[in-house]
């Protein structure tokens, strides 16, 4: 069939499935947003390329699915790198398409041109500069399947405008499907070596005191059953960093929930006092190890990842097994099993009671605002948990606020927190809550904002209003850049140095209203509950609720930076209790 | 030790596709992951879809594996081999012109003679030579050409092979 490259383009990313595309027209994509119309990919016209990248992310954080975003040359390109660094330390499948000036004006400084696989080769997966239109079908192919297999990671397509071009004859190609992939250096492996399992099980048959220590390698590899399974016949406790939230469900007994700089106290002081660490799909970081050297220095380490080059780079592991998660998990569930089950495994009664003693005198805790204080944001968390549906989609910014979502929520689904881990992107949430919910728009979504992070993408809830996205933004107004504002007080003698926002301005119920969403606003404790479920009623319009919160609450657990995790600062309240 | 004796140093023999900005990806890697590029040469290999890299790197400065492991993780890296000197034959080729007043000319060809290097060109005081060997021979070689005065120097960096083995294998076992 013969066509154009433009053509190709859409025919091809409808072979890879995709049913919808976030994006943003301009010179050199021009060509491509032409057959678009006749395409049977929806597309969500976005209003900042950011938008569109980290949309893409939370399509394929809510759904599994590669994300897809479109941009043109130069500065849309550099606007979508920040999603693309994102995407790839958090392994979110991802593809990106660029437009790029002519091939012939490659290297001459035109107009909008920039190097954008130079610039990405970083902080992508892969990328490619396709230089003709006979190649479209097969890098496109190419692209979904480094972006989804091994450890999933973001790709970025770079397309000339004169190969889409209609009227370039550099523009014409016949059309094939291409059903191989000739990536010789690409051959990712999933199962895990039998030896090696066979080992990691006699580990865990001996240790008194394990913890499964589970990442996001748990959801990529849609292994929460297996873990479950795994957790169940063992009996061993579950850590979910801040990656696998949702992977094991919060109200399992068994589940110890998040560890790290601001996990609860008893997933922090188990990892620290375990005889046996299983590290599934995790990878060590620091904001989970705090110090490196005093990490668990009691533990053995199973680790088990799809990405070999993160076994040791840490931490030296005791057994090392590349493969991935689920699969993995599998055999070892089977290995344990033919070692006799549940029956094989040891008295840790005494584990057991240490865990539960460190979960009655730290839990969670926070004090209730009094009199005319503003709310106490984890009490608007705790009142949004408790009335949403247990399945909410919750996508969150980054700071404080992030951290008491994970913290308070109870996540008892896989693939309802949607999240930036690993970059830390400050207005990530409503674009990836627009996105989530492009995927699954069956479910209530609800992104949790911070002021500071609420004002970087705002924008994109036009998108949301104009779109037929109706998600629901909780912003948590406490009128700083709140986990700076908490670093300035605890580690630089509360020397407060350009943290404050403002608490009236921007006033945030006229601009959601502005941006065709509805604003609410809420400043006691009483309006909560039912702001909240007025929210919820409306499912035709986007809602923001702003929650004027105190500006003074600090996160607690928290292990300052470069501390050990026993040095782990407990709630005020708390700091009278035996360890 | 200089990075040439070997000192301090790994040898990657690494196979990639022959595909533009692969050395780019590479080179690229290194530098965003702190690791030390000592040397590198780049050459086509029989089967045109593939280049070979040999990149000389510093030990010291990262954990060899997980340059490999980084390098391997790479899309267009079909293979890496590790060299360890001891384990393997390297050469390197210099290029050189030196001073060579009519009067010591003679002294710079006793050199070149006692090193099997080849004159590729000589002018009326300057001459030039070029020398293959390993890369401490040619560390030497220069060592001894620089009192002359050296007016220009160019090495390859080194590439390598495995050593063969020495051994057949014993016609009679089973
Ligand atoms: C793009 C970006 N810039 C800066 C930072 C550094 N940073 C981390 S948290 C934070 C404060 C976020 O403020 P806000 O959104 O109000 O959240 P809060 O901590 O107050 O809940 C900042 C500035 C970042 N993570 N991302
Ligand atoms: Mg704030």
């Amino acid at each position: 069939m013969n066509m154009n490259g433009g053509q190709a383009l859409m025919k091809a990313l409808e072979n890879e499935g995709v049913d919808i595309l976030f994006g943003l027209p301009g010179g050199a994509i021009l060509p491509v947003y032409d057959p678009l119309i006749d395409s049977s990919i929806r597309h969500v016209l976005v209003r900042h390329e950011q938008g569109a990248g980290h949309m893409a992310e939370g399509y394929a954080h809510a759904t599994g699915r590669p994300g897809v975003a479109m941009v043109t040359s130069g500065p849309a390109a550099t606007n979508i790198v920040t999603p693309l660094c994102d995407a790839y330390m958090d392994s979110i499948p991802m593809v990106v398409v660029t437009g790029q000036v002519p091939y012939a004006a490659i290297g001459t400084d035109a107009f909008q041109e920039c190097d954008t696989t130079g610039i990405t080769m970083s902080v992508t997966k892969h990328n490619y500069l396709v230089t003709e239109a006979a190649d479209i079908p097969q890098v496109i192919h190419d692209a979904f399947y480094i972006a989804t297999t091994g450890r999933p990671g973001p790709v970025l397509v770079d397309i000339p405008k004169d190969i889409v071009d209609p009227n370039n004859p550099r523009s014409a190609m016949e059309w094939y499907t291409p059903d191989s992939h000739d990536l010789p250096g690409y051959l990712p492996n999933q199962a895990g070596d039998a030896e090696l399992i066979r080992q990691a099980a006699k580990l865990i048959c001996e240790a008194e005191r394990p913890v499964l220590y589970t990442g996001g390698g748990i959801l990529k590899s849609r292994g929460a059953e297996a873990l479950l399974e795994l957790a169940e016949m063992t009996g061993i406790h579950v850590v979910t960093t801040l990656m696998n939230r949702g992977g094991f469900p919060d109200d399992h007994p068994l589940c110890l929930g998040m560890p790290g700089m601001h996990g609860n106290y008893t997933a922090v002081t188990a990892m620290q006092e375990a005889d046996l660490l299983i590290a599934l799909g995790a990878r060590f970081d620091d904001r989970v190890t705090g110090k490196v050297g005093e990490f668990a220095p009691l533990a053995k380490i199973v680790h088990v990842d799809i990405d070999s080059a993160e076994l040791g780079k840490v931490r030296r592991p005791d057994v090392a097994i590349q493969g991935d998660c689920r699969v993995v998990i599998e055999e070892l569930v089977k290995a344990l099993k033919e070692m006799g089950g549940s029956e094989a495994q040891p008295d840790r009664n005494q584990w057991r009671s240490r865990i539960s003693g460190w979960q009655e005198r730290f839990p969670l805790t926070y004090e209730q605002s009094k009199g005319d204080e503003l709310l106490k944001p984890q009490y608007v968390l705790e009142q949004l948990r408790d009335s949403t549906p247990s399945d909410t989609i919750v996508a969150s910014g980054v700071g404080q606020h992030q951290m008491w979502t994970s913290q308070y929520w109870k996540f008892n689904h896989p693939y309802t927190w949607v999240n930036s881990g690993g970059l830390g992107t400050m207005g990530f949430a409503i674009p990836a809550a627009i996105g989530a919910k492009a995927g699954r728009p069956d479910r209530m979504v609800w992104a949790v904002d911070g002021d500071g992070c609420f004002q970087m993408t705002a924008q994109e809830l036009v998108t949301a209003a104009t779109e037929g996205f109706p998600i629901k933004v909780a912003l948590i107004n406490n009128a700083y850049l709140g986990m700076v504002r908490q670093w300035q007080e605890m580690f630089y003698e509360e020397r407060y140095s350009e943290v404050y926002l403002t608490r009236d301005v921007p006033d945030y119920k006229m601009w959601a209203e502005a941006l065709g969403c509805v604003g609410l606003r809420v400043e006691s404790p009483e309006e909560v509950g039912p702001a909240i479920a007025q929210a919820n009623e409306i499912d035709d319009q986007p809602v923001v609720v702003e929650f004027r919160c105190e500006a003074e609450e600090n996160v607690f657990p928290m292990v300052p930076a470069g501390m050990s995790n026993s040095d782990v600062v407990v709630d005020p309240s708390q700091r009278d209790q035996p360890r | 030790m200089s990075a040439a004796d070997g000192g301090g140093t790994t040898t990657l023999v690494v196979r990639v596709e022959n595909k533009a900005g692969v050395l780019a990806r590479v080179a690229g890697l290194f530098a965003r992951r702190g690791f030390n590029i000592e040397s590198l040469a780049v050459a086509p290999t029989d089967d045109e879809r593939f280049s070979r890299l040999t990149i000389v790197v510093g030990v010291d400065a990262a954990p060899m594996e997980q340059v490999v492991k980084q390098l391997d993780k790479l899309v267009n890296v079909v293979d890496i081999r590790e060299l360890n000197p001891a384990a393997s034959v390297e050469r390197e080729l210099m290029m050189v012109t030196v001073r060579a007043d009519p009067e010591i000319r003679g002294q710079i060809l006793d050199l070149v003679r006692i090193f099997q290097a080849t004159v590729l060109n000589v002018g009326y005081d300057e001459i030039m030579v070029s020398l293959t060997g390993s890369p401490s021979r040619v560390d030497d070689f220069e060592g001894l050409l620089r009192p002359y005065g050296i007016v220009d120097v160019q090495r390859t960096g080194k590439v390598a092979l495995p050593k063969l083995v020495k051994a057949a294998p014993d016609p009679l076992a089973p």
